[in-house]
């Protein structure tokens, strides 16, 4: 088994062991990125010599018999909507492009306190928006498994470079599916957090109340090291829930005894794709076989999820996004021409002694702002701006967004009671396999949809993990969901645990000549 | 002159920069005047990314300040979204409170100690926290404009303090912001300093006139721009006769015409209209997803309510009861600050004579503090020294016509009134001394003694100046009321 055919605890493990060292994981990663991604392109920007001079750093210090962090040299790749000091955080947008933070998101300081190795920075759709890594103002990022398809999104880069064996870690943000649809697309393991979990300090805002940086790896193992991490209270984000982080590297190994889990009918309706419904009801005997207990339950508000998803997180980003005006950094229009012909507009209206079109023209304030807001968004986020938008105005607030929470309440009730009859909820991530690039390009509501088993669990702030249950005869990946109440995510990776000992699916590789 | 034939509405909005070493939800300082954009951080500037954590300390000291106003403190508040673009609110947005405010329904007393309206309540609509925005500066060269944001200011703690539409005169106006302003500084919630921006006025005004025995309101106007109190008076003055001449002219009643906003300009001594801001109309207020709510706790009430201290209203109606002093009286100690009543207190204490000690206050220490523009902590002459002055005066230690030199003394050597007795050669002259005095002079001038016994009094003025040949320690008024004393005495 080559370096990047293992698991990051694998990897972790040899290390230890005096079998390799960072430097010759690292190098073995820079050249599988130098191999495949041009043809993936899960990755903005990636790391080349600053990533080698990190991992001989801690391969000294392991050396010289100092103390190594959790993630003892690991590479990990981050998904380029978390701040990095002095690196370009473009959130693939036009926009951002060029933004230079001075400033390090939290868990990228954590990441880097563990002697994690930034390895790159991931391709995502444009400020998270988007399902399929298609909005990216970089060029959309491919399924290893079939580069004609779609990684899924937004963190379709963070899956990606995990399938395509170029990067053993990563990380994700989800905000109504973004870690676990690229995962079960990409036939990874991902876990979104309970919302508070991880810090979002220094996370480039999409909807702040549905946002949670996750780990995606190929094991459930994998994720428990790279949670144990950057999991905990952060006193510079005052939703993160003073909660303490325990160790979930110890207790993943530990399978758990009298599992009761739900399977909500409501996810196995007309909507779901045959051959999904049939693995994931494999995946849900292997954990009958190994003594657990199945239900069936229900959560009967689920069917407005996906429209309480659209009215709350598109009217939390038209307001996040309205910083990205043009006058303090990232994009700005070419003023001089802009005023050109502003300058020219006026004239032509003074010489007709049009008053009104004079009192109608713009200031060249507001132009800027237009100008530069329409030329550095791209489509999707400008219409999730415009709903947004809409949804906040005088007179439309309480029909919608006062509505929307409403609706956010019922959910989380749903699982309040559903979590008094099980432990777990088990179901498909998503209704389908991936799709071929541009198929939905189109189709924006169809896209949306995909989102109908993902959404509540951020609706509801609650964990939720992805991990992969099987090929297609296509031989495309699926996924199976867990989601678990809030702050359960100790017991919640056991459970995953349990069915990747009795099965190989997380180990099963795309071939990428 | 006769009286103007409508009423004036005026409700004022007052922004009130809280005293805190921070800003309201990062670490930045809130110093004045340092270079601009050295203040600043990644969540004040709206960095990608920042976020928010609320100040504790600016929440406290807005939780004294709504209490000192007598509003009601709801148990749970939360934080919201305030949508406008402008350069200088980098987020987009500003964080302020909607339908939510810290505290509501309060109120301020009034009054005039001339006595030109009458005493009442201004009831306080709601005061809320809210984010400072920062500031643009505008340069016009040569046609172009340039524009420069200093963004130092942006998320300093804000009070917002709203008022009902309760005043009815500019003479009230200037005197809710006068007591607000006063409360402010007692509860040291804020420096107050307009000229730096700590504290901002605007006003909402119209009239209500009497048409055939219905009453019409004109259309509100909101006047910004005033930099002080008394360009608050004169805006306010201008912007009734003007808004007057607008409803003879138009006929326009409330409603029939948009709110205007109008800005002061306190050379041309006019209110012009301002170029209404763009889309001004909806903010989208929302709940700020990035902050949590606050919930208030009966100990963090009991914590403000232990803060407050004793306030104006209250010390005012003390001075009177306690010292006996004026309304008015009270009123100009009051307005001085709490140094200067508790200075009030202990020259009272020690003189046992609150009235004298007001007197001198107000006459000579108020006077010396305003010409050597000192402040009352660092004045020559303490309290106690003041209060022994004037106990040695009345005991007739001191002449009462030397009583303000040896003050002078005092202070300019910053000595005790012992020292300063000394310097001067005044000694006491004992009652014994004056009565042998008197009575020697009496001697030598029967015509004063017929004159007084003829009912001319003022006779005795004439021997003051003799006693002080003689003496020049002798209180004249002590010299003419022994002499008037011994005159009787002999008659009788
Ligand atoms: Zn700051």
């Amino acid at each position: 088994m080559t370096l990047i055919q293992m698991t990051a605890t694998e990897l972790k493990a040899a290390i230890e062991q005096g079998q390799t060292s960072c430097v010759e994981i690292t190098r073995a990663y820079l050249d599988e990125i130098g191999r495949v991604d041009a043809r993936v392109n899960a990755y903005l920007w990636k790391g080349g010599q600053s990533a080698l001079d990190a991992a001989q750093a801690v391969d000294e210090r392991r050396t010289r018999g100092q103390d190594v962090g959790l993630l003892a040299g690991l590479p990990v790749a981050i998904k380029d909507l978390l701040c990095t000091r002095g690196l370009r955080t473009t959130c693939a947008s036009r926009m951002l492009a060029e933004f230079v933070p001075p400033y390090d998101a939290t868990v990228v300081q954590r990441i880097a306190q563990a002697d994690g190795v930034l390895l790159g920075k991931t391709n995502l759709d444009e400020f998270a928006m988007g399902g399929s890594t298609e909005n990216s103002a970089f060029g959309v990022t491919r399924n290893p498994w079939d580069l004609d398809r779609v990684a899924g999104g937004s963190s379709g880069g963070a899956a990606a470079c995990v399938a395509a064996s170029t990067a053993p870690l990563s990380i994700g943000t989800d905000t109504g599916g973004s870690i676990r649809q690229p995962a079960a697309f990409c036939g990874v393991s991902g876990l979104k957090p309970t919302y508070g979990r991880v810090s979002r300090y220094g996370l480039v805002a999409f909807a702040s109340s549905l946002d949670q940086i996750g780990p995606l790896g190929w094991s459930v193992a994998d994720l428990a090291l790279l949670l144990e991490a950057i999991a905990g209270h952060d006193a510079a984000d005052a939703t993160s829930a003073d909660v303490p982080v325990p160790a979930y590297t110890r207790t993943v190994n530990e399978s758990l005894k009298g599992l009761k889990l739900g399977v909500p009918r409501e996810h196995f309706d007309d909507g779901l794709d045959p051959a999904v419904a049939k693995l994931v009801q494999a995946a849900i005997d292997v954990y009958r076989q190994q003594g657990a207990e199945i239900r069936e339950i229900s959560l009967p508000h689920s069917r407005y999820a996906i429209a309480a998803y659209y009215i709350i997180a598109p009217s939390e980003a038209s307001s996040n996004l309205a910083r990205y005006d043009g006058a303090h950094y990232g994009y700005r229009t070419d003023e001089v021409k802009m005023m050109e012909e502003w300058e020219s507009e006026r004239k032509a209206l003074e010489k007709a002694g049009d008053d009104a079109g004079l009192n109608a023209l713009d200031s060249p304030l507001v132009r800027m702002y237009r100008r530069s807001r329409a030329e550095g968004f791209g489509a999707e986020v400008k219409r999730r701006i415009m709903l947004g938008t809409y949804a906040l105005s005088a007179g439309y607030y309480d029909a919608y967004y006062l509505k929307a929470l409403k609706v956010r309440r019922l959910i989380r009730d749903d699982y309040d009671r559903a979590f008094q009859e099980v432990d777990f909820i088990v179901g498909p991530v998503t209704p389908s396999p991936a799709f071929a690039v541009g198929a939905m390009i189109d189709d924006p509501l169809s896209l949306y949809l995909q989102d109908l088993f993902t959404v509540s669990a951020n609706l509801a702030g609650i964990a939720s993990l992805a991990i992969p249950c099987g090929l297609t005869e296509q031989g495309l990946p699926v996924g199976l969901q867990l989601q678990a109440p809030p702050f359960q995510e100790e017991r919640l990776l056991r459970a995953g645990h349990m069915y990747q000992v009795e099965t190989d699916w997380h180990r099963q590789r795309p071939q990428l000549p | 002159m006769s009286a103007p034939p409508y009423q004036i509405i005026i409700g004022l909005e007052v922004h009130v920069q809280l005293a805190t070493q921070t800003k309201l939800f990062c670490r930045c300082s809130t110093q004045f005047g340092a270079p601009p954009n050295t203040q600043t951080c990644p969540v004040c500037t709206g960095l990608p990314g920042a976020l928010p954590v609320m100040n504790r300390h600016a929440y406290e000291l807005a939780l004294v300040t709504a209490r000192a106003l007598n509003c009601e403190i709801p148990r749970y508040t939360k934080w919201d979204r305030k949508q406008y673009y402008y350069p200088d609110l980098p987020k987009g947005y500003q964080i302020s409170q909607y339908d939510l405010p810290m505290s509501q329904h309060g109120y301020l007393e009034i009054s005039d100690p001339q006595d030109r309206f009458e005493p009442k309540r201004v009831r306080v609509l709601r005061a809320h926290l809210e984010e400072d925005a920062g500031k643009s500066m505008h340069d016009e060269v040569a046609g172009r404009a340039d524009s420069r944001i200093d963004l130092n200011r942006t998320g300093t703690p804000l009070l917002e303090i709203v008022s009902e539409p309760d005043m009815r005169s500019p003479l009230e106006a200037k005197a809710y912001l006068t007591e607000l302003k006063l409360l402010l500084t007692y509860l040291g919630v804020s420096d107050c300093n307009m000229q730096e921006g700590s504290l901002r006025v605007d006003a909402n005004v119209n009239l209500w006139l009497d048409v055939d025995g219905e009453r019409v309101a004109t259309p509100i106007v909101e006047i910004k721009n005033m930099n002080s109190f008394r360009a608050v008076e004169r805006a306010l003055t201008y912007e009734a006769e003007r808004q007057f001449d607008v409803w003879e002219e138009t006929g326009q009643r409330l409603g029939d015409v948009p709110k205007q906003t109008r800005g002061w300009d306190d050379n041309a001594c006019v209110t012009k209209a301002q170029r209404s801001k763009e889309e001004s109309s909806d903010y989208r207020y929302f709940p700020d997803p990035d902050l949590v709510p606050v919930m208030v706790t009966d100990d963090q009430l009991a914590v403000a309510e232990s803060q407050l201290g004793e306030l104006p209203a209250a010390l005012r109606s003390r001075l009177q009861r306690e010292y006996e002093v004026s309304a008015y009286d009270a009123d100009v100690l009051v307005n001085q600050g709490r140094a200067v009543v508790d200075y009030f207190v202990e020259a009272a204490r020690v003189s046992r004579d609150p009235k004298k000690a007001s007197n001198w206050i107000q006459r000579d220490v108020l006077r010396a503090l305003n010409e050597s523009g000192t402040n009352i902590e660092d004045f020559g002459v303490c309290a106690r020294n003041l209060g022994e002055l004037i106990e040695q005066i009345n005991d007739g230690q001191i002449p009462g016509s030397r009583g303000v030199e040896v003050f002078h003394q005092m202070r300019e050597a910053r000595s005790t009134l012992a020292e300063a007795m000394e310097t001067l050669g005044i000694t006491g002259v004992d009652s014994g001394e004056l009565i042998a005095l008197c009575q020697e002079l009496l001697a030598k001038n029967p015509r004063v003694v017929s004159d007084v016994l003829n009912g001319k009094e003022a006779a005795v003025g004439s021997l003051i100046g003799q006693a002080k040949k003689s003496n020049p320690n002798v209180d004249p008024a002590l010299v003419r009321q022994t002499c008037l004393d011994l005159i009787r005495q002999q008659s009788t």
